[in-house]
């Protein structure tokens, strides 16, 4: 198909879909809106996790974000009752100066990335560490007392959490 | 080579992704909104972290993205606590209101 591999294929598609929801997500105003297109965004970059055969952070990015912090988003934005017409917008001197700055950026960070060597490794066929046995046998043995440490560190988040969404500390 | 595609395609994809995050939290004024866009330069970095980890068959790339999600989920209950306590007492979200500590 025109000289490239379905995997490009796949790529391409995937990376514009990714970039499209994005821009949808800065772009639409309601902000339902936003939080769902940011959903499909997220979507895609699991996608292209499954691509580069990572099956493990796949499933885990869906579960945890898709399907935790953006429903919580969501369910933040309804308990505030946000809308078209409650939405704040900056002028657009502001937007275009916002603009032109994303746009400085990615013409510096191009421009540095275009001397980079293509970096040509051993193909990915025999990448195994993205599955749950491998990445695991890590988890538990290289990583473990960070692994301990986050448990943790999302207690004191639960915590912390109830103790600013209480109405008053008595 | 990843997979037929070079890395350079991936540090593409996630710059332009980050760059479009980092608009997004210059050119909205609603908070969540930029929580959001937060989010997505997050999302930005993991991606080139696992395809720099696939790149070199190395592991240590994927555990750092499992961490950082860890601690992305922390940060938003904590977050979105913060920002619907800002709500119930000031009735707004607009980071243009809110900007006591200017003054």
């Amino acid at each position: 198909m025109l000289g490239y591999t379905i995997t490009q294929w796949i790529f391409g598609i995937l990376s514009f879909l990714a970039i499209m929801f994005a821009l949808m997500v800065v772009f639409s105003r309601n902000p339902i809106n936003s939080v769902l297109y940011l959903v499909l965004t997220f979507f895609c970059v699991a996608g292209h996790y499954l691509l580069m055969n990572a099956q493990f952070l796949a499933v885990v990015h869906i579960v945890v974000y898709s399907g935790a912090i953006m429903v919580l988003f969501l369910f933040v934005i309804m308990l505030m009752n946000l809308n078209e017409n409650t939405e704040p917008q900056r002028t657009w001197l502001t937007k275009i100066i916002a603009g032109v700055a994303g746009g400085l950026l990615l013409v510096v960070l191009v421009g540095s990335l275009k001397g980079a060597e293509q970096l040509q490794l051993a193909s990915y066929g025999a990448s195994q560490i993205g599955l749950v046995k491998n990445l695991g046998k890590v988890l538990f043995s290289e990583f473990l007392f960070p692994f301990e440490i986050v448990s943790v560190l999302l207690l004191a988040a639960l915590v912390g959490a109830i103790m600013i969404g209480k109405k008053e500390i008595k | 080579m990843i997979n037929g595609i070079s890395i350079n395609y991936y540090l593409l994809l996630s710059t332009v992704l980050f760059i479009i995050g980092a608009v997004g939290v210059m050119a909205r004024r609603n908070s969540i909104i930029i929580f959001m866009c937060v989010e997505l330069m997050l999302n930005a970095v993991n991606l080139l972290l696992v395809s720099f980890s696939t790149l070199h068959n190395d592991a240590t790339g994927q555990v750092f993205v499992f961490f950082i999600m860890a601690v992305a989920a922390a940060e938003v209950a904590v977050g979105l606590a913060i920002l619907s306590m800002i709500y119930r007492n000031l009735k707004t979200i607009d980071t243009d209101i809110l900007s006591n500590l200017k003054h």
